[in-house]
């Protein structure tokens, strides 16, 4: 499967899986500029997004948050749920009309815990999706469209 | 006859980013033929030498614009010319983007930095015939939102999603911040029915090409254009070979099919 | 049409008459001599200057002249000039620019210099690597109009190879060291004990021309046979050989081979094998300006895919590495080239073996990648 299908959930997830996993999630709205989580904070929830974008950000005194990464249709807004100690890392808010599947992390990391076949795909699915996260943010720590400096005097 | 530079004044010259400068272009004298999206001229700056640039509009009039970024001698020489100012130009030169086989289907442009400049004519093209092309999509990837190339034409395209990321955001950006691929999955097309055109540096042409692949848009309907030193545009110099291909005659424009097994060869 | 003219026979006289009417025309006659302690190639007064009496010893990175005790012209092979150098030269002006005034620019085309040669003792080898610059530089979309009009005006007399040397290996790359079509006459050197004679053949009316002014007799059936007996034999002589394997894709599959880092630990990527090869082609262009500022020309050189400069792209060459530009030169001229231009881009006249200071031997590269190969595929069984 291609990566970048393998990264949504029901891409990567068996039916089975994918619909236990979706019998606890419920249907959530965010009003643009609407804070979904912050830096810190206790790491209980995860979405997947239906419509709209969210913006992963980093507090900076004195200054506007800095956006890290936008998200859009299908993708995983946090991760952070899943590892201990399930704080956020970063923090996230609605840049336009969000909705999204909001999942209850408590109950998912029980389902994992109960089930170590469900665990093992839930585990797989959102490594990928942090794979994939660290190969962009790579990609872009390289600057790609700066000019390089001439490696030989000319 | 050896082709010998054909003098073309500055008739406007728009900064695009801190380093980037569209220059347009008018016959002083006779005209050269017809340039197509895709195509490039070489351009000569006086006592300085000449570079390959690809046309970023081409009028009926003869008029051509080429936006250039200031990277070596010839550019920083072009990127400081005034209207007024005369240029050479040879060409035109290489293949096209080819858009008319993507007649019926769905048009996916992925332009990385000053890659937008060769792929505007060809978004303009299909955006003249919505009767043509099934949805026009154009995803724009650049390092800050000053260095989009025309962004204030962009949003004004009436195209099916065009979609701006940027990697690193100012504070007033309320759009995409990432890697261009990431807007893959919010452009409408239905991958087998799918013409993607895409140009930028040579590791964003290799991921999104990549990425279109797995998504099933046939590896042969992926055109990318690609990059090499090159002196004469004539097929006698060997400089823009890259393998079997000699980039002036059977390029710049590739199939991902073709070019993705060069592309994976390191400094071939 | 005379060129089926019968063949002829020359004696030393006649190939001096021969050189004295093709002067006589206004030809620039160009073969080869003795200079240097080399035989190169240099415009002819007459056909003494030729190096009667010369051979040459030859080994990968060695170049030695001999003496002969026969006093043969032709009895040398390849030298480390080719006949590119006149038809493809190392420099040529292409066009100028004036400034006219502030805002305006006139471009000059120039016209290429074409004196009227006439090439005397074309290597079978050489007249195959004319025919393949010939489809480069001519036969594309584009024309290089300096080389298309020095050629088209270039009478060629090919020599045929009866000492073929210790670096030659011609017929491995399909050639041989008979004269394929395409000269105006080709001559064939007898010394024995019926004396010093050419044999003629006439490939072009020009060549029947010429040969008609020149005092010559018809061939004896003894001396027709005697030349090709030599040409045949020398067929079997040749010092080396490419290995019998279809080197298209042999190098096609071996971009990765390690073998590149072998012949890179001893490359010194000085470009010399580009040089003197006679196909080799590329060139790069630099623009001169005079003091003034308002007068500028533009130069074609030729250039080296072994020069960093050669794949620089805005930030730094491509082919970095002494690795990937051998890998580029060898793949180009036995592979890519195919594609390109339809032909191989090898003759076989072992000049870059001769001539590579570090005494690189192309045909035992080859020949270490087939190796490398066939080892692999025992591998993967």
């Amino acid at each position: 499967m291609p990566p970048s299908l393998a990264l949504r959930m029901n891409h990567a997830l068996p039916v089975e899986h994918r619909e236990r996993l979706l019998r606890v999630g419920h249907e959530v709205s965010f009003r643009p500029g609407a804070r979904m989580f912050d830096e810190g904070g206790h790491a209980n929830r995860f979405w997947i997004i239906r419509d709209g974008t969210a913006a992963l950000d980093m507090h900076v005194p004195g200054r506007r948050p800095p956006v890290i990464e936008t998200l859009g249709v299908g993708d995983l807004v946090g991760w952070s749920w899943l590892y201990e100690p399930y704080v956020w890392q970063l923090g996230a808010e609605a840049l336009r009309q969000l909705r999204a599947h909001e999942f209850d992390a408590v109950a998912v990391r029980l389902m994992c815990l109960k089930d170590p076949e469900f665990g093992r795909t839930v585990e797989h699915w959102v490594g990928r999706v942090l794979a994939h996260r660290l190969n962009a943010a790579r990609a872009r720590l390289v600057d790609l469209y700066g000019i390089y400096e001439t490696k030989e005097p000319r | 006859m050896t082709a010998v530079p054909v003098p073309h004044r500055v008739v406007a010259r728009r900064p695009e980013t801190a380093d980037t400068v569209t220059l347009h272009l008018e016959p002083v004298g006779a005209a050269l033929p017809d340039f197509a999206p895709g195509q490039f001229a070489m351009v000569h700056s006086f006592g300085r030498g000449e570079i390959p640039v690809s046309v970023s509009s081409v009028q009926a009039t003869g008029g051509l614009a080429h936006t250039i970024r200031s990277v070596g001698a010839v550019s920083d020489g072009l990127c400081a010319m005034r209207v007024g100012d005369v240029v050479g130009l040879r060409g035109p030169y290489g293949n096209t983007w080819e858009l008319e086989r993507a007649y019926g289907c769905d048009v996916l442009v992925v332009a990385g930095g000053i890659g937008l400049a060769p792929l505007r004519p060809l978004i303009l093209s299909a955006l003249a015939e919505p009767a043509a092309y099934r949805r026009v999509s154009v995803l724009v990837g650049a390092r800050t939102p000053g260095d989009v190339i025309g962004r204030q034409e962009i949003d004004g395209w009436p195209t099916a999603f065009t979609g701006v990321t940027v990697d690193q955001p100012g504070a007033d950006w309320r759009r995409d911040v990432g890697v261009v691929t990431q807007l893959l999955g919010r452009a409408p097309f239905e991958p087998d029915g799918t013409w993607a055109f895409v140009c930028g540096p040579e590791p964003m042409i290799r991921a999104t090409a990549r990425e279109l692949a797995e998504r099933g848009v046939p590896r042969d309907r992926i055109r990318v254009s690609l990059e090499r030193n090159m002196r004469c545009a004539t097929g006698h110099c060997g400089h823009c070979q890259l393998g079997p291909l000699l980039l002036c005659q059977v390029g710049p424009v590739a199939n991902w099919a073709q070019a993705e097994p060069l592309l994976s060869v390191r400094e071939l | 049409m005379t060129a089926t003219a019968a063949p002829a026979v020359l004696d030393r006289d006649g190939l001096n008459a021969l050189v004295a009417a093709l002067v006589a025309q206004g030809r620039t006659v160009i073969g080869p001599t003795v200079r240097d302690g080399a035989v190169g190639l240099a415009e002819l007064a007459s056909a003494d200057e030729l190096p009667y009496g010369w051979g040459v010893e030859l080994d990968a990175g060695r170049y030695r002249l001999v003496r002969r005790e026969d006093g043969a012209a032709f009895a040398h092979s390849a030298g480390p000039q080719s006949w590119k150098s006149y038809l493809h030269p190392s420099r040529e002006r292409l066009w100028s620019a004036d400034r006219t005034s502030e805002a305006e620019i006139a471009y000059t085309a120039h016209e290429p210099e074409a004196p009227s040669y006439a090439f005397l003792g074309v290597r079978p080898c050489d007249l195959r690597a004319i025919a393949i610059q010939d489809r480069v530089l001519t036969g594309g979309r584009y024309a290089d109009d300096g080389y298309g009009k020095r050629r088209r005006t270039a009478l060629l007399i090919a020599a045929e190879c009866t000492e073929p040397g210790a670096t030659c290996f011609c017929v491995s790359t399909g050639g041989g060291p008979s004269a394929d079509p395409g000269y105006d006459l080709a001559l064939t050197e007898i010394v024995d004990e019926e004396g010093h004679r050419f044999l003629v053949r006439v490939g072009s009316d020009e060549g029947a021309e010429l040969l008609e002014r020149t005092p010559h007799r018809t061939a004896d059936p003894v001396t027709q046979q005697t030349a090709r007996a030599a040409v045949d034999a020398a067929r079997d002589r040749m010092g080396r050989a490419l290995p019998p394997v279809d080197l298209r894709s042999l190098m096609g599959a071996s971009l990765d081979a390690e073998r590149w880092d072998d012949v890179a630990a001893r490359c010194l990527t000085c470009g010399n094998c580009t040089m003197v090869c006679p196909t080799c082609f590329c060139t790069t262009t630099e623009e001169i300006t005079d003091l003034t500022g308002d007068h500028t020309e533009r130069w074609q050189r030729w250039d080296s895919c072994f020069d960093l400069d050669f794949s620089y792209l805005h930030g730094g060459p491509v082919r970095s590495s002494a690795r990937s530009r051998y890998r580029q030169w060898l793949t180009h001229k036995l592979s890519t080239w195919h594609d390109q231009f339809g032909t191989t881009g090898c003759v076989g006249c072992g000049r870059c073996v001769t001539w590579c200071p570090a005494g690189i031997d192309i045909t035992e590269e080859v020949a270490a990648l087939d190796a490398e190969r066939a080892a692999l595929g025992t591998e993967t069984d």
